[in-house]
């Protein structure tokens, strides 16, 4: 029988059950036995009950996305089974918990691997190890050796103390054994170590703060919403012991309010929310265009719009922020493509924040925020403090008049700090003169407009390119921007040498401005165009169309919730 | 002997000249806010005044320091977040009662929950000048303006007794008509380490014919000269807040030292936040918890 060198994993129960924990404790074994890995869970908007589920992918060579067929499904309940049956496949196992599990009905080629979870984890301290039972059980098919998953049972249970250090350690040993005595066959997926690498495991919205935090992050107001919550605990967790001043505020619009009075002393400030959290900023947006206060704001997309699916994915907030808050000002939109772009993002947004003083956006979506993976170190080689024209004090005291908003050729103006001798100036809400001074004549507004316009020009002059991949001659292009990204990527490699060799990629890492002549040129030379986005109305397909005239017809466009799975790229890219 | 370096209130000028109607309660706050500054010695350059959106909010271009023309209801969070950031600027939030007790409401009972050392002048006139007359949310009932042709059906905002009730450590009332007193209320209140409240009747001489200059000054009795009262004596404070109509108290109400949000972040000891060194971070250590 064939072997393959991956695995795709799946739990499932109960929130409450433990899933996430077992399928972190899965990826970590796998990344410290030298594998790459990428999960994706899928969770109800609840916090006991309903259906949770998480999937963690294993391979050898970069993962950066799901297939929707599973290797092996863990079930703790009876539901898991009933609702992803479909997704096995010849040669997959379903290990269930037999002491709340019956009658499950067999189909032709999946091994069904009862273990008694319950009776097991009890026997080690507690049924609400069943998952942990269930862990030992899959290590014991995929005949890995037990040491790595001891270590990190050690570390993940570290803080709670040696009792249930050594229940858990228990757990995973009878759950070993008992597999390993009940199946003794080959599994489909075959696992030996890999060289050791220096990855760590993290998810997107960690990676975009830490990012952050390495490039002078010192100002963090935030208001807690899904798939955005985990950078704000995470940088609460870290702000005292690095030295961010940390503040859970009131609201929104509080939270971005806080963020430019600090920016506008002087501070490097980032907030995270989501859709709808973002409406509620909007006013504010505007503030900091009109004010060119330097902001950085992090929108991790969900399904809307209002209230939506708060724990799903979708990329539906492109236009929202394209257009976000009355009048024109000039806004920058990034948009990471993976967990690796989003540290670089979050590190260069604030450098890009204070050059153009304007507020920066970063756009991620829950399937990258909230799904880890294996990235190599995060290295700050290279990384540098850029603060535009930020004027010294010696500076300033050189200057006979200073003017915060003066005309200038590329549209930024020098910068002072409040505290700051001659450097007085208001931050005006209004439209304003030179100086910051209240201002209703007709030549100064439109001066003043075109100056603020000025500035996305001057950065659309020296901002990076869009990313090809592939073939950067082959005629049949697909479009993608964020979390799309890594299904496309994964598809793309499982693909014949000649139908790749026919496929090229395009990402979009800076949504806004848009590389006009780049994204036109190579659509223009293009015999196919297909564009893949996770939103129903194609929404940087509107903007391409917008901004080239170039209207793409052929699109693959998802909008349930969930993210591309890689059948189906797979399929599309080999319809092209 | 004099200082020849003092500061006077002409040093708070801008080269702008007020907009308001000849006879606005604003005016006497405008004076009294640049005589405050300039005999606390504060040099323009090192105080930040953040404004609202009315009438008041116009004062952003008539008083000399670094100022933050801010949205309408949203002067406190901007304050904190300056404050925070830069706790050696004196920070000025001044509104008006449309701004700070309707759209900002919930901004103001949150910034009494942090008490950042923040001074908050609210010029309340009791109407929404700047947008021409409709009624505000400390219009008493019954209050007949454009927005409420039949009268108001709603009571007033209780800013004094609900700041009391929420902890607030300095809450006084100021009155236009009463320049001198107010001055000093603002000196009080700006040294005052915490957040501190000053609601300053400030009649609107446009749009407002029921709370007059003349109706106030047939009301108000000052706290700051009333026999046994305590500025400390929280009961006494409450009870005085809930006095409404034919008499009006104003003063100080209360004043007492509770711990300030700036002084118990561990990690605002030493430099200012904006004050130190900006360099890239080694994360090496923080990856740890990821591998």
């Amino acid at each position: 029988m064939q072997t393959k060198q991956n695995l795709s994993w799946k739990i499932g129960g109960e929130a409450g059950f433990g899933i996430k924990s077992a399928g972190m404790m899965l990826a970590k074994i796998f990344m410290k036995t030298g594998y790459e890995t990428f999960d994706y869970t899928e969770y109800p908007s609840l916090i006991r009950g309903g259906h949770n589920t998480y999937q963690v992918m294993v391979d050898a060579l970069e993962v950066n996305s799901v297939t929707r067929e599973v290797d092996i499904l863990v079930a703790l309940n009876k539901e898991t089974i009933d609702l992803h049956r479909d997704e096995l496949n010849f040669g997959s196992m379903v290990i269930y918990d037999k002491d709340k599990i019956s009658n499950i009905r067999a189909v032709k080629g999946i091994n069904f691997l009862p273990i008694a979870l319950t009776t097991l984890a009890k026997q080690a301290g507690g049924e609400l190890m069943r998952n942990v039972v269930a862990l030992g059980a899959t290590l014991a098919v995929l005949e890995q050796p037990r040491n790595i998953a001891d270590q990190v049972i050690k570390e993940t249970f570290g803080s709670k103390g040696g009792e249930v250090i050594k229940n858990n350690l228990l757990a995973l040993a009878l759950g070993y054994k008992e597999a390993k005595k009940v199946y003794q066959e080959k599994f489909i997926c075959s696992l030996p170590p890999q060289k050791k690498n220096n990855n760590i495991l993290i998810a997107a919205n960690e990676a975009l703060a830490l990012g952050a935090v390495a490039n002078g992050l010192n100002f963090y107001a935030g208001y807690p919403m899904t798939p955005s919550s985990s950078i704000l605990q995470y940088v609460a967790s870290i702000a005292e012991k690095v030295g961010i001043v940390f503040k859970h505020a009131e609201d929104e619009i509080s939270v971005i309010n806080m963020c430019l009075g600090a920016a506008h002393v002087g501070a490097r400030a980032m907030t995270a929310t989501s859709g709808g959290g973002f409406a509620l900023m909007t006013e504010a947006l505007g503030l900091a265009g009109i004010t060119e206060t330097p902001l950085v704001i992090v929108d991790s997309q969900r399904p809307g719009p209002a209230t939506g699916l708060p724990t799903w994915t979708e990329q539906g907030d492109l236009q929202f922020m394209l257009h976000a808050a009355p009048g024109d000002f000039p806004r920058i939109i990034m948009a990471p493509g993976d967990t690796r772009e989003a540290f670089q993002m979050g590190a260069e947004a604030l450098n890009l924040a204070e050059i153009y003083q304007t507020p920066v956006i970063i756009l991620l979506d829950k399937f990258l925020s909230e799904g880890s993976s294996t990235v190599p170190e995060f290295s700050t080689h290279g990384l540098k403090i850029k603060r535009g024209k930020l004027l010294s004090q010696e500076q300033l005291n050189k200057l006979s008049k200073f003017e915060r908003y003066k005309l200038t050729v590329d549209g930024i103006s020098t910068r002072s700090l409040p505290g700051m001798k001659n450097g007085l100036f208001i931050a005006n809400s209004d439209e304003h003169d030179s100086g910051g001074y209240s201002s209703e004549n007709a030549q100064n507004r439109q001066q003043q407009v075109d100056k603020r316009a000025a500035k996305l020009q001057s950065f659309a002059k020296v901002m990076p390119e869009p990313v090809i991949y592939g073939h950067p001659k082959a005629k049949k292009t697909v479009v993608v921007w964020g979390s799309t990204k890594g299904p496309v990527l994964d598809a793309y490699r499982l693909l014949s040498k000649k139908q790749q060799s026919n496929i090229k990629i395009l990402q979009l890492q800076y949504i806004w401005p848009l590389a006009t002549n780049f994204v036109s040129n190579a659509l223009r030379h293009s015999k196919q165009i297909l564009l893949i986005e996770n939103n129903s109305s194609a929404q940087l397909g509107q903007l391409i169309a917008q901004e080239t005239g170039i209207i793409i017809k052929n699109k693959l466009l998802k909008y349930d919730g969930r993210p591309f799975f890689r059948e189906e790229i797979i399929k599309a890219l080999s319809k092209l | 002997m004099t200082n020849k370096n003092m500061l006077t209130d002409k040093d708070f000028l801008t080269k702008q000249k007020p907009t308001w109607c000849p006879g606005c309660g604003n005016y006497a706050i405008w004076i009294a806010m640049r005589q405050a500054l300039a005999e606390l010695n504060l040099d323009p350059h090192k105080v930040l005044i953040v404004y609202g959106v009315g009438c008041s909010g116009n004062d952003t271009n008539f008083i000399k320091t670094y100022a933050w023309h801010s949205l309408h209801g949203r002067t406190l969070p901007t304050a904190i977040g300056a404050k925070l950031a830069n706790k050696d600027l004196t920070v000025i939030a001044m509104g008006g009662d449309g701004d700070g007790y309707g759209e900002g409401l919930g901004h103001f009972l949150h910034a009494i929950r942090g008490n950042v050392n923040v001074t908050y002048i609210v010029h309340d006139n009791k109407v929404y000048g700047l947008t021409t007359g409709q009624t505000a949310p400390t219009s008493d009932r019954g209050f007949k303006s454009k927005s409420t042709p039949e009268g108001t059906l709603d009571t007033a905002v209780n800013p004094i007794a609900l700041s009391l009730a929420q902890g607030a450590s300095f809450v006084a009332r100021g009155f236009s008509g009463q320049a001198e007193h107010l001055k000093n209320i603002f000196k009080a209140a700006i040294l005052h380490q915490g957040f501190s409240l000053v609601d300053v009747f400030q009649p609107c001489v446009t749009f407002n014919k029921i709370n007059t200059f003349k109706w106030f000054f047939d009301r108000l009795y000052n706290l700051d000269e009333k026999k046994d009262f305590s500025k400390t004596n929280f009961q006494q404070a409450l009870a005085e807040s809930m006095i409404w109509g034919e008499k009006i108290p104003y003063g100080v109400f209360y004043q007492d030292q509770k711990p300030e949000y700036v002084a118990s972040l561990t990690q605002l000891q030493g430099l200012a936040l904006v004050k130190r060194p900006m360099k890239v971070r080694d994360i090496t250590k923080l990856m740890y918890e990821f591998k």
